[in-house]
């Protein structure tokens, strides 16, 4: 089913017609459901809300105002001194570049691996595939907190591109490690598996081989999974922080989110980290108020909740 | 996804990772301990103070000194955050890529001296011996370690504070006693005027709790372990001493004394006027001087019967074991000892000079100087964190164990607990020999 065609049936099922005679919903239910829909969005909404105006306020000021709703307000001595701070004390361009490109290239290079691992498994019978298949989402419930140090055993041993041994303090050890994921190849596996083989028989019938399947075939249909795996894969890549402590120790190659550990001296800057906290968190947000109704639909296409 | 969103999608992957694939290939700065170029040798230096823009800068200056004085060795200084300084080391260490020089806090010297991370600092007694003895790292007779500055611990108050209520402003020769305190306490509670009457600071996290809630432990007769071999906390951590230390602990909370989770921020509730007196380190002085003006008052720690106590040993420097060029490593700790150099340090943190020649440099810190009176507590009142490698040990124990007598356990149960899990982790390390 193709994304507009989702998109309709999901207006349809949000706002079904009435039929003649049917009865409109009861006032109370109606203003309890709104109630209820307010009460959902102050939960969500209200930390970002005081993330952003904190971000403005001098720390005495932001402790002055809690436990009252002026926390919530832009009221009182606001300013753009916390913000100015977070420039001159972090070379905040250099990270939130860093972070962008260490997700975008995780994202990008993990959609091909995990996408062609799952094809593989979905349509290419070998002995032991189900095998593969388990040991692979067995993986899933291995912490990463507890592959940290074999790993960073393995990222300090093996060659680098240019010879040198250890691949410690470079971009690829921010992205390599994570491109193949076992959820994601699980995601593709299950949402191939949803394609009809017939497609594929067709192709072959029109001399196509394996890859060519994959590319022209599979990877077209496979839309929702893309933007599920996608954001499933960016969200952990952007907020990643143990690892790029573990293995980078250049500046110019730390991530945005190590960022937040230089504000917290023996004074804790407050208002600096709300500064901070919000001009990391805008990007992701705008990028998902703008691809909201995509994120929804393969969402809700590839059956993942949460 | 719609076609012209997933183009978009497409055009923003494909100029993201245009640049990786031209940046990926490359490493960054010097990822070995100690390289050679040109007949200089290159060290590197870790450091944690990247937040701290006034103490890195005079780091830096430091280093920059030593690289135009000589040829020999290049230093190059790396910077990192402190609060995840900790974790980056350690990964270092087991990934052996650790630098010629660190720095460290204090307490985590011994643990990681014997752990094979820091080499002695053989040939600097000399020099060594004008720094005060609560900024050197020492383990089994040797120093790893030397800093340049220390923190004092103390109470902070107004004096409009204190005579409003009548309660005598205590000196460093006449501390509040035991009594004292409590009756104190009690009529800043009874007035209703404040929302803490005292703040001990317990939101704090890490490090905070074995820093500046040990000393007052000490000051009742107790400690976290036996010195005299460092083998067993028993008698020591679960005695009746450490049990006087537990009950008025939990009794601060009964008696509504303290809150029993400080807020995110005790300090600033402090600058607010919520709270009245508030136990905090001298770091905090700056700020709370900008506030309050000459109503501003640092006071000793309360001695609880064996005198006030505070917390010693802030960042030092060290140099790493697996070095490979430790000649150059102690020739850089050798010039950056210098006293004009102890004194920049002092002036970009505020924070107190480690020799007295410095201290003569410092404004404020210069003898009856509005920061005197901090290293008068520092020497006077400082007691080391127990210098053996099971420290980090008892730390998390004593932490894990005031926590549970602030929220109400059994003391001497949770205390006998704290002594049996330290005592196992003593032996099981075959006492660290």
């Amino acid at each position: 089913m193709s994304a507009t065609a989702t998109t309709n049936v999901s207006k349809k099922q949000r706002r079904p017609e009435l039929r003649p005679g049917e009865a409109q919903p009861g006032l109370p239910r109606t203003v309890l459901g709104m109630i209820l829909r307010i009460a959902l969005c102050l939960v969500f909404g209200l930390p970002l809300v005081f993330m952003i105006v904190s971000s403005f306020k001098p720390d005495l000021q932001i402790f002055a105002d809690l436990g009252t709703w002026k926390a919530f307000l832009p009221v009182g001595s606001m300013n753009l001194d916390n913000y100015l701070g977070v420039f001159d004390r972090v070379p905040f361009a250099t990270f939130l570049m860093n972070s962008v490109l260490i997700s975008v290239s995780t994202v990008a290079l993990g959609l091909v691996v995990n996408s062609m691992a799952a094809f593989a498994l979905s349509r290419i019978t070998f002995r032991g595939h189900k095998v593969v298949l388990g040991v692979i989402l067995a993986t899933l419930i291995v912490p990463f907190e507890t592959m940290a140090l074999p790993l960073l055993w393995w990222v300090n041993t093996i060659p680098y591109f240019d010879g040198s041994q250890g691949w410690l303090d470079t971009y690829a050890v921010q992205i390599i490690p994570f491109a193949a994921n076992a959820f994601s190849i699980y995601l593709f596996y299950q949402y191939f598996d949803s394609i009809p083989k017939e497609l594929d028989e067709a192709a072959r019938v029109d001399g196509a081989g394996w890859f060519r399947i994959y590319r022209s075939i599979i990877m077209p249909l496979a839309g929702p999974a893309i933007a599920t795996v996608s954001i499933l894969t960016f969200l952990p890549a952007w907020n990643s922080y143990l690892w790029p402590l573990m293995v980078v120790q250049t500046e110019s190659l730390r991530p945005a989110m190590v960022g937040i550990d230089y504000f917290k001296q023996l004074n804790v800057s407050w208002g600096q980290i709300m500064a901070y906290a919000s001009m990391i968190t805008l990007p992701v947000l705008v990028m998902f108020i703008a691809f909201q109704r995509a994120f929804i639909n393969s969402i809700a296409s590839s059956g993942v909740k949460g | 996804m719609p076609k012209r969103t997933a183009k978009l999608v497409l055009a923003t992957l494909v100029a993201a990772t245009l640049p990786f694939t031209l940046a990926a290939c490359s490493k960054g700065g010097t990822s070995s301990s100690s390289a050679t170029s040109g007949g200089t040798q290159t060290l590197t230096m870790w450091t944690h103070n990247a937040g701290n823009k006034a103490e890195l800068a005079a780091i830096q200056q430091i280093v920059t000194d030593y690289n135009a004085s000589q040829t020999s060795y290049k230093v190059d200084v790396q910077a990192f955050p402190q609060d995840s300084y900790n974790q980056s080391v350690v990964a270092a260490a087991a990934a052996k890529k650790l630098p010629c020089i660190l720095d460290t806090d204090g307490p985590n010297v011994s643990n990681w001296a014997w752990a094979g991370y820091l080499a002695p600092l053989d040939g600097m007694d000399d020099i060594l011996s004008k720094f005060m003895p609560s900024v050197l790292g020492k383990w089994n007779g040797k120093t790893y370690s030397y800093g340049y500055y220390d923190v004092a611990l103390n109470m902070m108050t107004r004096k409009s504070t204190l005579q409003k209520y009548g309660i005598r402003i205590p000196t460093i020769d006449s501390p509040w006693t035991s009594d004292e305190f409590t009756a104190a306490l009690t009529k800043i509670r009874d007035s209703g005027a404040y929302q803490n009457p005292f703040d001990l600071q317990t939101s704090s996290t890490g490090e905070w709790w074995p820093y500046a809630y040990s000393p007052l432990l000490q000051s009742f007769g107790g400690d976290l372990i036996n010195r005299t071999d460092y083998k067993s906390a028993q008698g020591t951590l679960n005695g009746p001493e450490a049990l006087a230390w537990a009950k008025w602990f939990r009794g601060l909370v009964t008696n509504k004394l303290i809150p029993l989770k400080s807020s995110a921020a005790p300090d600033k509730d402090f600058l607010n006027g919520n709270t009245a007196i508030i136990y905090n380190g001298s770091w905090g002085a700056a700020d709370a001087t900008k506030q309050f003006g000459d109503d501003m008052l640092f006071l000793p720690p309360v001695d609880f019967g064996k005198g006030p106590k505070i917390g010693g040993g802030s960042w030092q420097w060290g140099v790493s074991a697996g070095c490979s060029n430790k000649q150059g490593a102690l020739d850089y700790m050798k010039f950056a000892a210098a006293d004009k150099y102890v004194a920049a340090v002092a002036v970009a943190t505020n924070l107190i000079p480690a020799t007295d020649a410095a201290a003569a440099m410092v404004p404020g810190f210069e003898a009856g100087g509005a920061n005197d009176i901090f290293r008068q507590y520092a020497k006077k009142y400082a007691v080391l964190r127990p210098p053996t490698p099971g420290y980090t040990f008892i730390a998390t124990e004593f932490t894990k164990t005031a926590q549970d007598i602030l929220n109400g356990a059994d003391p001497q149960q949770a205390l006998d607990t704290a002594v049996k899990n330290i005592d196992a982790n003593q032996a099981s390390n075959n006492y660290f020999q």
